[in-house]
C-alpha cells in the first residue's frame, strides 16, 4: 500500500515539474495524471496483460481516494465563509450565473457528446454495410 | 466556577490545534456522507455542501479564522493532488470505452468550455457584476488550481475564483443526474463526460457515486477541461470583459 501512495506522489512530483519545466498551461496533478495513465500502459505491453489491467495495490489505493473524493474538496469549499459580506452584495447574481451557465455547459456537451457519438456510429454502420455485399458475393 | 473556567482553557487549546479541525472535517464528512446514503444518494444532498455549511456554522460561532481552520483541514485538502493522479487508473481500466469515443469527446469538450466561459461572463455581466467578479467567474467550471492561476492573471480574486469553481461544482453535481434524466441520455461515458467538463471534480465525485462508467469519463473530462480553459480564457477572455463588463 505504502509503494501505490508513493507512486501516486511520484507522479503528481514529477507531474509539478514538467509543467513548471516546460511552462505548460496545466496544474501538476493532472499532469501527474497523464504519467500514471502512460506508466500503466506501459507497464501492460511490457508484461503482455490485456489492456485495462492495473496492479492490485495501485488499484486499491485509488479506489479508496476516488470513492472518497468528496471529503477532500471539504476544506476548500468552507473558504466560503470568507465571503459571505460580497455574496450578500452579488450573491443573486453569481447565482444566476452558475446555475445558467453550468445548465447550459451540460446540456451543449452532452448533447454534442451524443450526436458525435450517434453521427460516428451511423458512419460506422454504413462502412460496414458497403462492405457486407462483397462479402456476400464472395460467399459460395 | 472553576469547571467553566476549565473548559474554556481547553477551547482554548483546543480551537489553536490542528488536531480539532481536521476531526472536525472528517467527522462532519462521515454524517454528511451517511446522510447522503440514507437518502438513496438523493442530488439534493450534496455531502460537501452540508459540510461546508456545518463548517462554516462552527468557524462562526467559535470567533475562529479561516486560516486558522484551515492548518488543521489541509491535511486533507493536501490528498487533492494525489487523487487527481488516480483519476489515470479508472481511465485506464476504461481504455476500451475510452478509445471509441474519441471523437465525442474532442467535439464535446470544444463545445462544453465555450458555453461554460463565455455564459457565466455574459449573465453576471449583463446582470451588472464588477469585473473582478467577472473574470473570477469565468473558469469556475475547471479545476480549482487552473481557474485560481487564471483568475489572478485576468484581474479576478484567486480565492473568490475558488469559491466560485465550488459553488459550480455543488451545483452541478446536485443537477446533473435529474437533468440527464430529463434529457432522456442514459449512455453514462456520455453523462459523466458533461458532469466533469461543467462541474470538474465534484462533478466526478458524484458521478464516481452514480457510476463507475461515468466516474472515468468525468474524470477525463475534468482533466481536458482544465488545459481547455486555460487555452480558451486568454483568447476569449479580454474580449468578453471588453462586451460585458459595466463600463464604471
Amino acid at each position: 500500500m505504502i509503494a501505490a501512495i508513493a507512486g501516486l506522489l511520484l507522479c503528481q512530483l514529477l507531474g509539478e515539474v514538467l509543467v513548471r519545466a516546460l511552462a505548460l498551461p496545466l496544474p501538476g496533478p493532472v499532469a501527474g495524471m497523464g504519467l500514471m495513465f502512460a506508466f500503466l500502459s506501459l507497464r501492460g505491453r511490457r508484461l503482455g496483460e490485456e489492456p485495462g489491467k492495473v496492479p492490485n495495490q495501485i488499484g486499491t489505493v485509488a479506489d479508496v481516494l476516488l470513492k472518497n473524493l468528496s471529503l477532500l474538496f471539504i476544506p476548500a469549499a468552507t473558504g466560503i465563509v470568507q465571503y459571505f459580506d460580497l455574496l450578500r452584495q452579488f450573491g443573486w447574481i453569481i447565482a444566476a450565473s452558475i446555475a445558467v451557465s453550468t445548465t447550459a455547459a451540460l446540456i451543449v456537451t452532452v448533447m454534442v457528446f451524443r450526436l458525435t457519438a450517434v453521427a460516428g456510429a451511423k458512419r460506422f454502420a454504413r462502412s460496414a454495410a458497403q462492405d457486407s455485399p462483397a462479402q456476400e458475393n464472395e460467399a459460395p | 466556577m472553576i469547571l467553566p473556567h476549565r473548559a474554556s482553557d481547553i477551547w482554548v487549546y483546543l480551537s489553536a490545534n490542528p488536531l480539532f479541525w481536521l476531526t472536525a472535517v472528517l467527522v462532519s464528512y462521515l454524517f454528511s456522507d451517511w446522510l447522503s446514503e440514507k437518502s438513496g444518494r438523493h442530488p439534493l444532498v450534496n455531502t460537501v455542501a452540508i459540510s461546508a455549511a456545518i463548517l462554516s456554522a462552527l468557524i462562526l460561532a467559535t470567533g475562529t479564522s479561516y486560516q486558522t481552520f484551515f492548518d488543521g483541514a489541509q491535511f486533507v485538502h493536501f490528498l487533492l493532488g494525489p487523487a487527481t493522479v488516480a483519476l489515470a487508473i479508472p481511465l485506464y481500466r476504461n481504455l476500451g470505452r475510452v478509445r471509441a469515443n474519441l471523437m465525442p469527446m474532442v467535439f464535446a469538450l470544444t463545445a462544453g468550455s465555450l458555453t461554460a466561459i463565455v455564459t457565466a461572463v455574459a449573465i453576471a455581466g449583463w446582470l451588472g457584476a464588477p469585473q473582478t467578479i467577472l473574470a473570477s467567474l469565468a473558469p469556475k467550471s475547471a479545476t480549482t488550481p487552473i481557474a485560481m492561476s487564471l483568475a489572478a492573471t485576468y484581474g479576478g480574486i484567486p480565492s473568490l475564483s475558488a469559491v466560485f469553481v465550488l459553488m459550480t461544482g455543488v451545483f452541478g453535481a446536485v443537477i446533473v443526474s435529474p437533468l440527464m434524466n430529463a434529457l432522456g441520455i442514459r449512455d453514462f461515458a456520455a453523462r459523466g463526460f458533461a458532469a466533469g467538463l461543467a462541474a470538474h471534480g465534484l462533478g466526478t465525485a458524484r458521478a464516481f457515486q452514480v457510476d463507475a462508467t461515468a466516474g472515468a469519463f468525468a474524470g477525463i473530462a475534468l482533466g481536458l477541461n482544465g488545459a481547455m480553459t486555460a487555452i480558451i480564457i486568454p483568447v476569449v477572455l479580454p474580449f468578453l470583459l471588453h462586451l460585458f463588463a459595466p463600463t464604471a
